[in-house]
């Protein structure tokens, strides 16, 4: 298989099969999730507002509570860092938005390339910091498993890859032309591609679940006039 | 005697533990279950993990067993791990044993670690349904099976049977000069009352007795089905905690009441008003009110009329199943501010006030006492931040473990109740005739 024909296989069939697979094992899990069923909550509520609730807990929830946030630690506000760093590389960056143009033919300006690259720093930086305290930290180490450390791991790896892909000046070239050096954006492709295999199986996909998981519980405190 | 189905301590029994540990994981503790990212933040807001440091005590990983049965035998995806002998192994006895220590010594149910955690997860809710399974499985501590034996055989977890509730009414009826109604058909309240609180603050009925007066509400003590406080909830037994509410209701049904006034208790509230329903599969045909909640509407009604105020430097301890977990943040603290001159807040009053350290049935369990008395540390720091001379709660057990804790830390400190407070400061009436 040649460098070409490697980039072709990431950007067809593997890509369509990630994605499959994405869809697929997400709707499994969602669908696994719900088939549990619940029971009605016959007790009178104080308050029937519970979508409204179920919505305050979904953001509400993004900033630490106000009672905690003198005392939260480092560790979870380097999560925002991260968090907020991935966004800002996969939404702005042109080659990102291309390929999303590609795909679904939807565009959005791109940030600045030193903004991204910057981006791209910190959020490595702050994706080891995150490591170490998994691994330093005793309550961490002690929650943690594989797939937390499998998941850390297809998280950076995409970030590796993908600043192996930065030495080919990009700005000036058409969304649709083919890279100069085709092997490591294929790569970069293919470890995006196992992100979006391993996601819905693992912790990852908190990245849905927790949708779900902060309206149950802002839908029940609401219910009792508990909601804070 | 009442007999159920509750594990047994003698024989303990993982299997049984590990089937009721999947029934519990229904479809909202499921998503919760899975939804956890290993952050570690919950840590940080539980006393148990801020005294001790010990990782053990990090709330969700109290849930290990419950997540661990789930994900073995529920989860999506459990039948392909473990046919690749991916999923978790099963649950043995000595885990659980172990366990227990961490579901109930180390856990107040107080929901502390629930308002933290970013992904949303009510993991006190999850810690309640997961002592489902303990106490099915036989693994709840020894002290509690024996609470359940006594409320189920007398109607109290520590045993006080209708003569000496009946006794404390006599006694306060000469205290106070006022009759106390007993049974009284077509009642408007019906006041059950804690243990604790006739053994050992009997002066709340007197107190009771007068504000009832001052409110021109007629209210009745039931002579069976008195016992407000619930065992079943705190070891974790669907089958007593219904048992226990059943008789509640059949005293409400049987004396026609509008009404039934929860006692200054939080597990006794959050026992009848938002689990009774669940637990009998009915709507109930009366009001469920907590007695603060009741005291603040009679105050804005103009129905409860006060003067004067404690010139004390006091501060209000939450109780959390009252506040946090039962949605009445506001009530108490309005109440307080009604009573009390110089009243001084705790830092993070209302949502993040900590746990006495004896709530979710950790006070009875005689093993934990020492962990009970370290935990108490971070509620200590609470108050004294206050400078106050004495701490006012609205809730009979926090009463207890509070007195007691301060105590043991060599303080002095007195703790009031909040309803006898408020029974104080009532506008004396004009005698008529
Ligand atoms: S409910 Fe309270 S005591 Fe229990 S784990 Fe959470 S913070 Fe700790
Ligand atoms: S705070 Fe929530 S998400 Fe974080 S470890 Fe605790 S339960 Fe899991």
């Amino acid at each position: 298989m040649t460098e070409l024909e490697l980039l072709e296989f990431a950007r067809g069939p593997a890509l369509w099969v990630s994605l499959g697979v994405l869809a697929a094992g997400s709707l499994w899990r969602i669908a696994g999730i719900l088939r549990l069923g619940g029971k009605p909550d016959l007790a009178e509520p104080r308050s029937t507002r519970l979508i409204a609730g179920a919505l305050r807990a979904t953001f509400a929830r993004m900033l630490p509570h106000p009672a905690f946030r003198r005392t939260i630690t480092l560790a979870a506000w380097n999560g925002y860092v991260y968090h907020a760093g991935l966004a800002v590389i996969v939404f702005g960056y042109l080659p990102h938005i291309d390929f999303v143009k590609r795909l679904l033919g939807l565009a959005w300006p791109a940030l600045p390339e030193p903004v991204v690259y910057a981006f791209v720093g910190l959020t490595f930086v702050s994706l080891f910091v995150a490591l170490i305290v998994r691994l330093n930290d005793p309550v961490r180490r002690l929650l943690s498993g594989f797939d937390d450390y499998f998941s850390w791991f297809v998280v950076v790896l995409p970030l590796f890859t993908g600043m192996m892909t930065l030495d080919q000046s990009y700005a000036t070239r058409s969304a649709a032309a083919l890279p100069l050096d085709p092997l490591p954006v294929a790569v970069h492709l293919l470890s995006v591609e196992l992100l979006l295999v391993w996601l819905p199986f693992g912790r990852l996909a908190h990245a849905f679940l927790v949708f779900a998981s902060r309206a149950v519980t802002g839908a029940a405190l609401t219910r009792k006039g508990a909601a804070q | 005697m009442v007999t159920t189905s509750l594990g047994s301590f003698k024989s303990p029994d993982a299997r049984v533990a590990a089937r009721e540990f999947v029934a519990q994981a229904g479809r909202d503790a499921a998503f919760q279950l899975e939804a956890c990212v290993h952050c570690g933040q919950c840590a940080e807001a539980c006393h148990f993990h801020l005294v001790s440091g010990d990782p053990r005590y990090t709330p969700i990983y109290k849930l290990q067993p419950m997540l661990k049965a789930y994900q073995r035998e529920a989860a999506p995806f459990s039948s392909v791990k473990k046919a690749l002998g991916l999923a978790p192994r099963e649950l043995t006895a000595q885990e659980l044993q172990e366990w227990s220590a961490l579901l109930y010594d180390s856990c107040n149910l107080c929901g502390r670690c629930t308002l933290v955690c970013p992904m949303g997860i009510d993991i006190a809710g999850l810690v309640r349904r997961a002592r489902e399974a303990m106490a099915a499985g036989g693994f709840a501590p020894t002290d509690l099976y024996k609470a359940v034996e006594r409320a189920l055989d007398t109607g109290s977890p520590i045993g006080v049977r209708w003569p000496a509730l009946k006794r404390q009414i006599e006694l306060q009826e000469q205290e106070t000069g006022l009759r106390i109604p007993v049974d009284v058909e077509g009642a408007e309240y019906m006041v059950i009352l804690s243990s604790i609180e006739i053994m050992g603050f009997a002066e709340i009925i007197g107190a009771l007795a007068r504000i009832f007066r001052h409110a021109g509400a007629s209210w009745t003590i039931p002579s069976a089905g008195f016992e407000a406080t619930n065992i079943g909830v705190q070891i974790g037994s669907r089958e007593v905690a219904a048992e226990l509410v059943s008789r509640i209701v059949a005293a409400a049904e049987r004396l026609k009441v509008k009404c039934v006034v929860s006692p200054e208790c939080g597990h006794a509230y959050s026992a009848l008003r938002w689990e009774g329903p669940n637990l009998l599969g009915r709507r109930f045909g009366f009001d469920v009110v907590q007695i603060d909640e009741l005291l603040d509407r009679f105050v804005r009604e103009g129905r409860l009329r006060l003067r004067g105020k404690d010139a004390r430097r006091l501060t209000f301890h939450d109780p959390c199943q009252l506040v946090r977990r039962g949605g009445l943040s506001e009530p108490p603290h309005r109440l307080m501010r009604e009573v009390s001159a110089n009243f001084a807040e705790m830092p993070s009053a209302g949502a993040a006030s900590f746990c006495c350290g004896g709530g979710g049935g950790v006070s009875a369990i005689h093993r934990a006492e020492g962990l009970r008395f370290a935990a108490f540390a971070c509620k200590k720091q609470q108050i004294e931040a206050t400078g106050a001379e004495a701490v006012v709660t609205a809730c009979a057990n926090c009463r207890n473990v509070l007195e007691e804790a301060i105590d043991h830390d060599g303080m002095t400190l007195p703790v009031l109740g909040l309803t006898e407070l408020v029974a104080q400061y009532l506008e004396p009436e004009a005698r008529t005739g």
